[in-house]
């Protein structure tokens, strides 16, 4: 069975590119525009890796990780955040707010699905 | 299409976007009404700009955003006051600075290095923090990862071809597994670097009574035997880190896992992938292998988990209607067919209504008054269709602020633009046609209308001159006002200028209207008395022209010392055209109403031969007369003056001419339908449509025939006063 992967992100050009680059790796797909939309997509779905951003409208990253890690259905599922940014800071707090990993934007596709098998059992 | 070039078009779509919402925010910014969440939108724009411009390659770009977004972030999190002069100025112009390399990146073309350079630094200057921003070395930002966090001696060469051992000792933290990290997968991922051979240390895990379902109580002596760097194990541990005891050192060849651990407390080493087996069957894991919060105690889970799943029905359905949205996206081709059709249907439907007149039926039958019903549901389905089509004038106005602030700062003059009725809707096509037109006579405003600071409070002005721009529906028309507040038209100049360019005689006695429409003739403008600003080799004349094209007009009112205000009018939509009906033999044509000045009845005496052709005396002057049906080869020979009537209608750069055609049979809003597209291209013709009565009339290219029978220029060019409706 294959995995499904929920992407959060406000970019339209950002949810294209991980779009393609998770169908190709053959993962299916689920998408949200923001946090909020992201815990409304989480109501009925159950991905298996969660891919978010942080700078969102509505509801950031950090607020939408939070989100997931205090719904007792969903905190085991791993998120991996995106960021632009390789300072230590922003992956600390990530980290703080509950994230499991982070993939450095702009990605690369190979890294990207790396790092979703590397978090996912 | 490739589908990367596909989200490449989504890119720069989105970009546009970004770019107006970030120049909108920072002017409500400066204006000191912006709250933090406008600052937020403001930072994203810029920050989403590089995140997709890092993945494209667009380096340029990604470097200015990135300075941009160092300062931005700054203002964010309220390390910097978001002075209006010494920072925000500086922000709107890196703003434009920004533009100019988005479109650059889609477009191709060069962008002003010292200006991006200028505006870096400026910006820079405003937030010292952006000057430490690494805008220079673009390794970090464009190629990605980050350095890993320890840098640890690699092995050298020889050691590395062969495999060396390392030492490697895990203990995961309680945190770890709360962010959904899993031992098991690390030691999985440790497996794929090398060898490895794995000791489980248990001695921590208390009796089961006093466990933590969710405590982390089990930790791993490793050894691995990898020829990858250390720093590939490192990266291994990379989401880890600090959410676990770690150690990683080489350990001397030939040294084995048994001998360096306690015996005493270490279970025998384990079969590493009997291990990831049992964590990848989740809760078939034996009971010794806790190794993971959720497969220890289930029952306590499964309790947790309960009154959340109980709640999960009811707020499903709110989730599924608010993840559709309420706009999607229409490929234009298919609003145009639907315009197209919707147009047949109007016409179809005055047909009907024309054949049951002709049949005799009263119009208050049940007949009579279902095609009553269907006229209106055909208006109502038109002008519903016209307004997909439609968009807010708003994406060209919010080009005029960096404009206005462009020009402001070549020309040293205070410049206030103050934009009204940005959310009025206009035709797609109309809008895209209008931001040249608008922008030349934005220029114009300020370069030619405003007076300088100095000369304002002279006259006793504010030295901050207004511009104003503005929309709104008029009577079935869109209507855009740009009006200054300075010195007026100089009409001495104006027709001093007229008259050394012989525009005009030196004795022609002209209003004041007829002189402030003198700006609109070809040649009156040209690069000696146009800065670089305004020029650009573009004048008024050229701004009518277009106005013309969309079936606008252009008036221009000015008052000395108060201001000039221009006054464009629009049709709201080019699907349908105001056209004259007129007979031209057998045939029946329409003639776009807005190049028609006036009709009248000629006098036989009023028309004089001129070599092969013939000019009529209209007023004063004399304009060419040209038969229309013959030029088309409807008829070979002349119509009579008497035998026609006379459309005076201006053309191309306000060239008059005489159209004489047999009659005139109304004027009517017709459907405009593409010859080209169904048919091909016909010298004179510029479209076609369907009258009422089901017969096909072709829309009459009035440029193309005036062009086509110049024999001469009118004997005066007369301003064209009459356009100032």
């Amino acid at each position: 069975m294959s995995m499904t992967i929920l992407t959060v992100d406000d970019s339209r050009t950002m949810r294209d590119m991980l779009r393609l680059a998770l169908v190709q790796a053959g993962f299916d797909v689920l998408q949200a525009e923001d946090g909020v939309h992201g815990l409304e997509v989480l109501d009925i779905e159950r991905p298996d890796v969660i891919v978010t951003d942080i700078n969102m409208p509505r509801m950031d990253g950090f607020g939408f990780i939070e989100g997931v890690r205090s719904d007792d259905r969903h905190r085991a599922i791993p998120i991996l955040v995106l960021t632009t940014e390789s300072d230590d800071d922003k992956k600390a707090r990530a980290r703080r707010a509950g994230a499991t990993g982070w993939i450095v934007k702009p990605f690369d596709p190979v890294k990207l699905v790396d790092a979703i098998r590397r978090v996912a059992a | 299409m490739d589908p990367m070039e596909a989200i490449k078009i989504t890119f720069f779509q989105e970009c546009e976007e970004q770019l107006a919402e970030l120049e909108s925010g920072l002017l409500l910014m400066e204006a000191g009404e912006a709250d933090g969440e406008v600052i937020n939108a403001v930072f994203r724009a810029v920050h989403s700009i590089k995140g997709g411009a890092g993945a494209f390659g667009l380096d340029d770009l990604v470097r200015f955003a990135h300075v941009f977004e160092t300062a931005l972030d700054e203002v964010r999190t309220g390390r910097l006051a978001p002075d209006p002069q010494t920072v925000l100025k500086p922000m709107l112009r890196a703003a434009d600075v920004l533009a100019d390399l988005v479109r650059v990146a889609r477009d191709g073309g060069t962008v002003d290095e010292a200006r991006v350079l200028q505006i870096a630094e400026e910006l820079k200057l405003a937030s010292p923090v952006a000057a430490e921003a690494p805008g220079e070395d673009m390794s970090e930002i464009v190629f990605g990862f980050a350095p890993p966090p320890f840098l640890g001696d690699e092995p050298d060469g020889i050691a590395a071809m062969i495999g060396v051992p390392w030492a490697i000792h895990f203990k995961p933290k309680a945190e770890l597994y709360a962010n959904a990290n899993e031992a098991g997968l690390i030691l999985r991922e440790l497996g794929h670097l090398g060898e490895i051979a794995l000791t489980l240390d248990t001695t921590a895990l208390p009796p089961l009574e006093s466990m933590d379902p969710e405590g982390a109580y089990l930790a791993w002596d490793i050894v691995l035997t990898t020829e990858r760097a250390e720093s590939d194990i490192h990266d291994v541990f990379e989401f880890v880190d600090g959410d676990c005891e770690l150690s990683i050192e080489a350990k001397i060849a030939g040294d084995r896992p048994s001998e360096s651990a306690d015996p005493t407390s270490v279970e025998p080493p384990l079969d590493v992938m009997a291990l990831i087996r049992r964590v990848q069957g989740g809760a078939e894991s034996a009971p010794e292998m806790p190794a993971s919060p959720e497969v220890a105690p289930p029952v306590i889970v499964a309790q947790a988990a309960e009154p959340a799943a109980a709640k999960a029905p009811a707020r499903a359905e709110s989730a599924v209607s608010s993840a559709g949205g309420s706009t999607i996206r229409v490929d234009l081709d298919r609003v145009d067919r639907l315009i197209d059709l919707v147009g047949e249907l109007v016409i179809n439907q005055a047909m009907l209504s024309q054949r049951v007149m002709e049949a005799g039926i009263a119009g208050a039958s049940a007949i009579g008054m279902g095609l009553d019903e269907l006229e209106q549901l055909s208006r109502e389905i038109q002008d519903s269709v016209m307004a997909i089509r439609a968009q807010p004038v708003k994406s060209v106005f919010q080009r005029m602020p960096r404009l206005a602030r462009e020009v402001a700062a070549m020309t040293g003059k205070q410049v206030r633009l103050v934009t009204d009725g940005e959310g009025t809707e206009v035709d797609k096509t109309v809008i895209e046609r209008l931001a040249d037109p608008l922008t030349h006579m934005i220029r114009n405003a300020i370069d030619h209308g405003l007076e300088t600071p100095a000369d304002r409070i002279a006259s006793g002005k504010h030295p901050e001159g207004v511009v104003r721009l503005s929309a709104g529906h008029r009577s079935g028309r869109i209507v855009i006002e740009i009006s200054d507040d300075g010195a007026g038209i100089n009409r001495a100049k104006v027709r001093e200028i007229a008259i050394k360019k012989g525009l005009i005689a030196a004795e022609t006695i002209l209003s004041e209207e007829e002189i402030d429409n003198l700006i609109f003739l070809p040649g009156f403008s040209t690069a000696a008395e146009v800065s670089d600003i305004s020029g650009r080799g573009v004048g008024m004349d050229v701004v009518k022209r277009s106005i013309q094209a969309l079936g606008g007009r252009i008036s221009i009112s000015s008052r000395p010392g108060k201001g000039s205000t221009f006054v464009l009018s629009l049709p709201l939509t080019l699907a349908v055209l105001d056209g004259m009906v007129v007979s031209l033999g057998e045939q029946t044509m329409v003639v776009p109403l807005t190049s028609i000045v006036e009709t009248l009845q000629p006098k036989a005496a009023a028309v004089h031969a001129l070599g092969d052709s013939r000019v009529i005396a209209v007023r004063d002057t004399f304009v060419p007369l040209i038969d229309v049906g013959q030029i088309l080869g409807y008829r070979a020979e002349m119509l009579k003056p008497g035998d026609g009537v006379v459309l005076l209608i201006e053309a191309d750069g306000g060239a008059r001419a005489a159209l004489l055609v047999e009659a005139i049979q109304g004027q009517r809003q017709v459907v405009i339908k593409s010859l080209e597209a169904n048919y091909r291209h016909v010298p004179g013709i510029a479209a076609a449509t369907i009258l009422g009565d089901g017969r096909v009339a072709l829309i009459l290219d009035v440029d193309a025939v005036v062009a086509v029978s110049r024999t001469g220029e009118p004997t005066s060019l007369e301003p064209q006063f009459q356009m100032m409706a």
